[in-house]
């Protein structure tokens, strides 16, 4: 197989995706996380100034979705397929959820009357927590794997079958994890009682994360075996979960020392490594096929031509910078704490 | 029903919903870069707010434009995991172009766009503008591509049989540049312009029915209305080109869309008419040999018609590919019409004392809507029963894992928040519209002195 800088394309591409995926868990994970925590406000100012922490960036952060389903289809069409029509109504229900999301920020303070803004705010809230524990639920049933046949198709019971412990428990570590990035994002936006406020709810997020992260990796450890193998095979790999470990124990240590743009960053950094620890799971699988192992799909099965992943590391190569300085001129531009001129529509 | 028809009016459904906004933010994008361009070369207060209003429009239909958006890229995996498999490397490449090259754009400028007016310089402000603008046109390079790829495929082969038969990219450029590509991209271009454009000019005209912001809104009529008589009569050479295209490639798509059946003979081209597919005949108002002219200058050329090709082949709704089509063409043929006729006036320095065409310009903001859908329904029922043309049968395209039972529910809940999504739009459009363009300067006033210094200055 043709390599590039001794990897393959199709190693690669589940770099690109990989990465992709990554940026849009650290980019819209604050904005979940921030829609979390929103209901916790009770007055209606301080809702509107947790929304107009995202607002000017949310639209930017969902860029990385549609990237990273893009890359993913034309990548690994087998795969797509694949997952999402396995998974057929949680992604419904994710997609659902996007819409309620976007259009509860948008909506919410074109009115004044309070029960339009708070039905708004509810739908905004209930949404980014629904969207935060999706993500983890699939992320979840990725990592369980599921019953596939010889073309790769989905031969489970569907729906109910998701919901199973271990991929909920994904679910409530992902909310907890986002909730915590978000809570530091808004500590980054925001100033006076406000401020305060949102410096107990990070105490308490802090609490949630690490109680459902040790309660899911035990899970994982003695009922999920099969993730157990890589790191019974590569000793070396378990430095990856050791640098989760120093890179969450940072984030209360920052976070006492009130340097939240740190905190920040070793969230983002949580959030990265996590994902490491879920490549090197996979790698080379995509999907584990846990009936007979043989229909697991697999980077090199689901990959498309050669040819066309070429195509699209060029594309990468020149759309990659341009998006990441799209990314920075946005951020730069609305830096620092919330100022009350922003115009709302 | 099953899952084939149910995932059909899904996708059917999502896609005609979300076609609504993007067109807008097309064609309102492009006025609002003209309008700050405006403001930046003249500095005179008014464009500044009507570029600032038309972006509050803008933002609406933008928003609703994305989230609807994010659903039709999941649901080629989650209904048509089959087609999605069989042309993710083509399909799939056009998709991802799409969302670096253009969505990443269009997005991250969209933040500085709707809030950076007090933030960055003006100069700043309008790159913002331009780049949503561009973006929103590479958007639609990239989408029409792809789904120009699945009704004339080029730059491909096959590899594999059966179930894991796939497309794979031979020549990229001859993909993206495939037969259809061109042809219908300046066509969509257009009908997103018509639709932007005819929505500037119901809105002004209705202000200037009810008289408030007069001069403001005559002048955003007057130069929103050039730009809409340019594109309804550039938009009769892409439809022509168009036609000819398909006439081309899919030739039973244009057979059902003049209700053609003999094989071989000259095709008639019908002003109105009713197809009876089961008789296989075409009743109503004709040109005879119209549509062999059309194609060929000659009223004696044949014509491929629809019993040229296995029943199997042929598109089923053919009486409403027909009608559809000739819908859309009967509107293109209203805009010129309206467009020119109010040129006219302009000229004759009475476009805005006839309130009978100030009113019809209030409710066609309606028709560029309309047969922009009416030309998307044609061109995808035309090119059934194939989902890629000649390659890939739409049933053969479906999810084999997902039930007709989920697709229902999915379907059911989508009809819900797709209603209710409409009716908010519908709400907030109208809540904007009457709030109107905000502004503390009493424009008609200061304007209204202007011009009559000028006329002043002329004696």
């Amino acid at each position: 197989m043709e390599t590039f800088l001794g990897l393959d394309y199709p190693t690669w591409w589940f770099l690109v995706v990989g990465g992709l995926f990554s940026g849009y868990a650290i980019l819209d994970g604050f904005d979940f996380g921030a829609g979390a925590w929103h209901m916790f406000f009770r007055k209606d100012s301080s809702r509107e100034t947790a929304l107009k922490a995202i607002d000017p960036t949310w639209h930017g952060n969902e860029v990385w979705l549609v990237i990273g389903g893009g890359t993913l289809f034309a990548g690994f069409p087998v795969f797509y397929g694949t997952l999402f029509s396995a998974m057929y109504t949680p992604f419904i229900l994710f997609l659902l959820f996007i819409i309620f999301r976007g259009i509860s920020i948008k909506f919410r303070n074109m009115e004044d009357m309070p029960w339009w803004r708070k039905m708004w705010d509810w739908g905004y809230s209930i949404s980014s927590i629904m969207l935060a524990v999706l993500l983890g639920v699939v992320l979840g049933n990725i990592l369980n794997g599921m019953p596939l046949d010889e073309n790769y198709e989905y031969v489970g019971r569907g729906f109910f079958e998701f919901l199973n412990p271990f991929s909920i428990l994904v679910g409530v570590t992902s909310l907890a994890l986002f909730m915590m990035h978000g809570a530091i994002y808004l500590l980054l936006k925001t100033e006076g009682k406000l401020y305060n406020r949102i410096q107990g709810f990070l105490k308490i997020g802090m609490a949630f994360f690490i109680l459902s992260y040790i309660v899911t990796t035990t899970y994982g450890f003695f009922q999920v075996e099969h993730l157990l193998t890589v790191f019974e095979e590569n000793k070396i790999l378990f430095a990856v979960p050791f640098l989760v470990f120093l890179s969450i124990a940072n984030v209360p240590r920052l976070a006492s020392k009130k340097q939240y743009g740190w905190a920040f960053i070793f969230t983002s950094l949580t959030i990265a490594l996590l994902l490491v620890i879920v490549a090197f799971e996979l790698y080379p699988r995509l999907l584990l096929s846990n009936s007979i192992q043989d229909n697991s799909i697999t980077i090199y099965n689901a990959a498309a031509s050669t040819k066309t992943l070429k195509i699209m590391m060029g594309f990468v190569a020149v759309g990659g910078p341009l998006v990441l300085l799209y990314s920075y001129v946005v951020y730069r531009t609305f830096w620092g704490k919330v100022k009350s001129d922003v115009e709302s529509y | 029903m099953d899952v084939e028809i149910l995932s059909r009016i899904q996708f059917a459904f999502t896609v005609a919903f979300h076609y609504i906004y993007p067109p807008l933010s097309i064609g309102l994008g492009l006025i609002m870069v003209v309008f700050e361009s405006m403001y930046l070369r003249t500095k005179k207060k008014e464009y500044e707010v009507l570029a600032k209003f038309w972006t509050k429009i803008f933002a609406i239909t933008f928003g609703i434009g994305v989230v609807t958006g994010i659903v039709m890229e999941f649901e080629f995996g989650t209904n048509w995991a089959t087609y999605s498999r069989y042309v993710g490397d083509i399909f799939g490449s056009a998709l991802a172009a799409e969302g670096i090259f253009a969505f990443a754009l269009e997005s991250s400028a969209l933040g500085i766009l709707l809030f950076g007016w007090n933030r960055v310089k003006p100069w700043v402000h309008l790159v913002a503008t331009w780049a949503v603008f561009l973006g929103s046109m590479f958007s639609a390079v990239w989408i029409v591509v792809a789904n120009s790829w699945q009704q004339t495929p080029a730059g491909y082969h096959i590899v594999g049989e059966g179930m894991q038969a796939r497309a794979e990219i031979v020549d990229f450029w001859a993909m993206v540049f495939n037969p259809s590509s061109v042809d219908r991209l300046t066509h969509v271009w257009l009908g997103a312009f018509l639709a932007g454009t005819f929505l500037i000019l119901s809105v002004h005209a209705y202000y200037i029915l009810r008289g408030r912001y007069v001069v403001l809104s005559k002048k955003a009529f007057k130069i929103t209305l050039i730009v809409a008589a340019v594109c309804s009569l550039a938009q009769l050479f892409t439809g022509h080109s168009s036609a000819e295209g398909v006439s081309e490639n899919q030739p039973a798509k244009l057979a059902a869309m003049e209700g053609h059946f003999e094989a071989e003979a000259p095709a008639d081209l019908y002003l109105l008419g009713w197809v009876n597919k089961e008789n296989k005949e075409t009743t109503g108002l004709k040109i005879p040999g119209g549509l062999s002219f059309m194609l060929d200058q000659d009223f004696e050329t044949p014509v491929t018609g629809l019993n040229a090709f296995p029943e199997e082949d042929q598109p089923s709704q053919v009486n409403a590919i027909f009608q559809l089509y000739h819908l859309m063409v009967a509107i293109g043929m209203f805009l010129i019409a309206l467009s020119l006729f109010a040129l006219w006036q302009w000229k004759r320095g009475k476009l805005f004392e006839k309130k009978w065409l100030l009113w019809t310009f209030v409710f066609t903001a309606l028709l560029p809507q309309l047969a922009n859908q009416f030309g998307w329904f044609t061109a995808e029922l035309g090119r059934q029963p194939w989902v890629v043309y000649g390659l890939l049968r739409t049933s053969d395209a479906l999810s084999k894992s997902v039930q007709a039972n989920q697709v229902l529910f999915s379907l059911i809940l989508f009809f819900i928040v797709y209603f209710i999504l409409f009716l908010l739009f519908v709400y907030l459009m109208n809540k904007k519209i009457q709030s109107g363009p905000s502004s503390d300067i009493d424009f008609d006033q200061g304007s209204l002195n202007e011009e009559i210094a000028e006329v002043v200055s002329k004696k």
